[in-house]
């Protein structure tokens, strides 16, 4: 047993298969993954593996409730109430619940709205769980600063921003709450070296304060720095071979 | 774990043998947006009208949470009490706003006649939160006793939102609330019910065919097609998976940017 | 030559009088309620007191007496008119004089003298729905009466305030009654409103072309519609009448010469004369260019 497997897991993903369907293509099926199975523990950092296209984004969206899952089960420790709940019910409520206090996720791309500052687009999951705005602004405000982004750029809505500015913007939403469980998509992907050590000291952090994470890294580097283990998605592949 | 603020059960409107909607259930809990998505036809508005007694419909519940925690079926309730839901605890927000707001009486007593239908008598005080609310939804103070015929269609829309929010509503239907609107509009508009939306905690059921709409205001959606739900969960989990062919249809449709 | 034939007793068939009265005393039973009726075709155009004269001719008795006033005054076409026909299909007593009517028909004023307790008046009403103006639907007016649903009358009163900084309504003021329904007074002054709260007169209500009656019974609470911080007031006229010289009463503006001479008399012409038989006079001169009319706001 390692150091980390003396608490007790924050995410168990247990038989998840998933297939998609294209009715558009006349109903053909394309299975992605089938059995997949790890645990996460608090402070591990745990990357999945594999070749591109292999459902390591899927994986990913699933444990998020973002994709639906077509057998097994997502069980993610319930914050507030402290048992594990099963995400791959897909009831919605349940994830929502799930999402606003115990699992959080960090895609690749800003989805930008229109009008919302860069400092109210961080300073948001805050105060979609209660915080004053003047203190969630306030950390909005030292993350971003910790992620470099100029202060000029605060109150601009990040429509406009370059690729690796608006990745930051969403890396300061992402690690400003304290989800026990945080979900990392190629965080890294467009930012430059700088920018990328400032990711990775922050992730440590997270790991350190007993932060479960799951990632995909194509950054060798990046991955090297932070990852506990690597889960080889190809073991789950229910492709055939091309 | 809260209690639903409106429950639908099996809900059916049929006009002769052509169905409107049938087989409609869901929940709705407070403070959630669901948005009802399907193109013209799908029976999306019908579902609309029915839930929120502005239609008869031909079989099913429909259920709410009344502020003194009372759960009625909507037809139980006598038509004085209803009347009074739709005006103080309800608000219904039309595609067109000239259907919801009094277009030759000025912006301030639009929004203050809600107030007055519910018994307040000092001129002072209901101008005062009419201007209140103008503010609130980005309209010029100046502009309180101008007739909504001179306003914009993005500024009658925001007047609308206001005389609709001032009795504070706990449940608010909403058809296509930026559907006339340009799209540099629109997303103001939008922007405004996001936040209005969040910081009174509002119960919205928004109809639109617009996805994208659909992404940055609900929570959960219901896809409609033909009179029937033929998807429904997590709006984007039916946004980025989408199961029925109907559902991959729509959103294969979305040109990207 | 055969005779003409006679009219029936004040114009109308016995039947449709009971039509009438059967609407009158539902009115009575839901004061301020605007009730329908099979409003007839009268030897008048609509929109020269057709709903009042058939009030009238409903209720009119042999022994009746009765007066006809328009504008406040005896003498002036419509209300010479009314009399006479009044006159030749019932043979009643008319009178010019407040105090010997029993039944007082009139257009857009309330008699000066108090009404008391045994007279009846009977009020010309154009449009009886006091919603209409905001609400054009018949339909949807009628729910709101029914479910007591005002919010637009205020409405209209805030718009009043808005644009003018004062109500500017000055007549047809609409009122309250008895706490229930809002009623159109018909066109009188505002200055007459307070006149019909608790009148030990029964008030009637006719509006032939809308085919409308409504009335209030004697003692009824009749309330003008206002906001806390801008009361209902009534006008105030800083002169007296230039003949009898009366205060507080309704004044006519009379235009005396084209170099804008002016005198103010009384409205209610039997109340000038009356004041004036009692030895009152005013200063009976024309004002030159002096406006001697101040509104209360």
């Amino acid at each position: 047993m390692t150091a980390f497997e003396r608490d007790a897991p924050l995410l168990q993903v247990d038989g998840v298969a998933k297939s998609f369907t294209m009715h558009l293509r006349g109903g053909l099926t394309l299975p992605v993954v089938a059995n997949v199975a790890f645990t996460l523990h608090p402070g591990e950092c745990v990357v999945l593996g594999g070749p591109s296209g292999v459902g390591k984004s899927s994986i990913l969206r699933m444990v998020y409730g973002n994709y639906a899952v077509d057998a097994g089960r997502i069980l993610v420790r319930d914050r507030k109430q402290g048992a594990m709940r099963d995400l791959a019910t897909g009831d919605p409520r349940a994830v929502l619940e799930l999402r606003r206090d115990s699992i959080g996720y960090v895609s690749q791309f800003l989805r930008a709205v229109p009008r919302v500052s860069a400092l109210d687009v961080v300073a948001e999951p805050l105060v979609a769980r209660g915080i004053a705005r003047d203190a969630a602004a306030e950390r909005a405000a030292w993350m971003l600063t910790r992620l470099n982004l100029p202060e000029a750029l605060f109150g601009l809505p990040p429509a406009t921003f370059s690729g690796g500015e608006k990745q930051r913007v969403n890396i300061a939403r992402g690690f400003i709450t304290d989800h026990p469980v945080l979900l990392l998509d190629e965080p890294t992907a467009s930012l430059d070296a700088t920018n990328r050590d400032v990711v990775v000291a922050m992730i440590r952090e997270k790991l350190d304060a007993g932060t479960a994470i799951l990632g995909i890294f194509h950054d060798a580097p990046v991955r090297d720095a932070v990852a506990t283990r690597i889960v080889d998605v190809s073991a789950f592949s229910a492709r055939e071979a091309a | 774990m809260s209690d639903p603020i409106l429950s639908v059960r099996d809900l059916e409107r049929r006009y002769g043998s052509f169905v409107g909607c049938t087989d409609i259930s869901f929940d709705l809990w407070p403070g959630e947006v669901i948005a009802i998505v399907g193109e013209s036809g799908s029976g999306k508005t019908t579902l609309l009208n029915c839930i929120s007694a502005r239609m008869e419909r031909s079989s099913g519940t429909v259920r709410y949470r009344m502020r003194d925690g009372r759960f009625p079926d909507l037809a139980e309730l006598g038509e004085a009490e209803r009347r009074f839901l739709m005006r103080t605890d309800w608000g219904f927000v039309h595609q067109n706003p000239a259907d919801g707001l009094r277009m030759r009486v000025s912006a301030g007593a639009n929004v203050g006649e809600r107030l007055m239908a519910v018994g307040q008598r000092h001129y002072g005080n209901i101008r005062r939160t009419a201007g209140d609310w103008l503010e609130r939804v980005e309209i010029a103070a100046n502009r309180i006793d101008d007739k909504p015929v001179t306003f914009s269609g993005g500024m009658r829309q925001r007047l609308q939102i206001a005389r609709n929010l001032v009795t504070h509503p706990r449940l608010i239907f909403m058809d296509e609330p930026t559907g006339g609107l340009d799209v540099s509009v629109q997303a103001r508009v939008l922007d405004l019910l996001r936040a209005l939306v969040a910081d009174l905690g509002l119960s919205v059921v928004i109809v639109t065919h617009d996805l994208a709409v659909a992404r940055l205001l609900s929570q959960r959606m219901i896809v409609m097609k033909g009179g029937r739900i033929v998807e429904q969960g997590l709006t984007d989990r039916v946004l980025d998976d989408p199961h029925h062919p109907y559902t991959q249809l729509l959103v294969a449709s979305i040109p990207e940017n | 030559m055969t005779a003409l034939p006679e009219y029936n007793f004040a114009y109308l068939d016995e039947q449709t009088k009971r039509m009438t009265r059967r609407a009158i005393l539902k009115a009575i039973a839901i004061p301020g309620y605007q009730v329908p009726f099979a409003s007839r075709e009268m030897p008048m155009p609509y929109g020269w007191g057709t709903g009042g004269v058939q009030v009238t001719a409903s209720i009119l008795g042999p022994d009746d007496v009765l007066k006809v006033i328009d504008q406040g005054a005896d003498d002036t076409t419509n209300a010479v008119s009314i009399r006479a026909f009044f006159a030749r299909v019932a043979r009643v007593a008319t009178t010019t004089k407040t105090t010997e009517a029993t039944i007082i028909q009139t257009r857009h004023r309330i008699p000066e003298t108090p009404m008391r307790a045994g007279q009846i008046i009977v009020y010309q009403v154009p449009i009886p729905e006091p919603l209409r103006f905001l609400e054009p639907r018949e339909t949807e007016t009628r729910v709101m009466h029914g479910l007591e649903e005002y919010g637009i009358v205020q409405v209209k009163l805030y718009e009043d305030i808005a644009q003018h900084g004062h109500i500017a309504t000055t007549y047809a003021y609409p009122v309250k009654v008895e706490g229930r329904y809002v009623m159109d007074p018909s066109p009188i002054p505002k200055f007459d409103n307070p006149k019909m709260h608790r009148s030990p007169a029964l008030q009637l209500f006719g509006a032939g072309r809308e085919k409308r009656i409504y009335a209030l019974p004697p003692f009824t609470d009749v309330v003008s519609l206002d906001f806390e911080d801008h009361p209902f007031t009534v006008q105030r006229f800083s002169s007296r009448c230039a003949l009898c010289d009366a205060a507080s009463v309704y004044l006519d503006e009379v235009v005396t010469d084209d170099r804008g001479g002016r005198m103010f008399v009384c409205s209610d012409t039997d109340h000038c004369e009356t004041r004036r038989a009692e030895g009152h006079r005013g200063s009976g001169l024309p004002q030159l260019g002096q406006d001697a009319l101040e509104a209360a706001e």
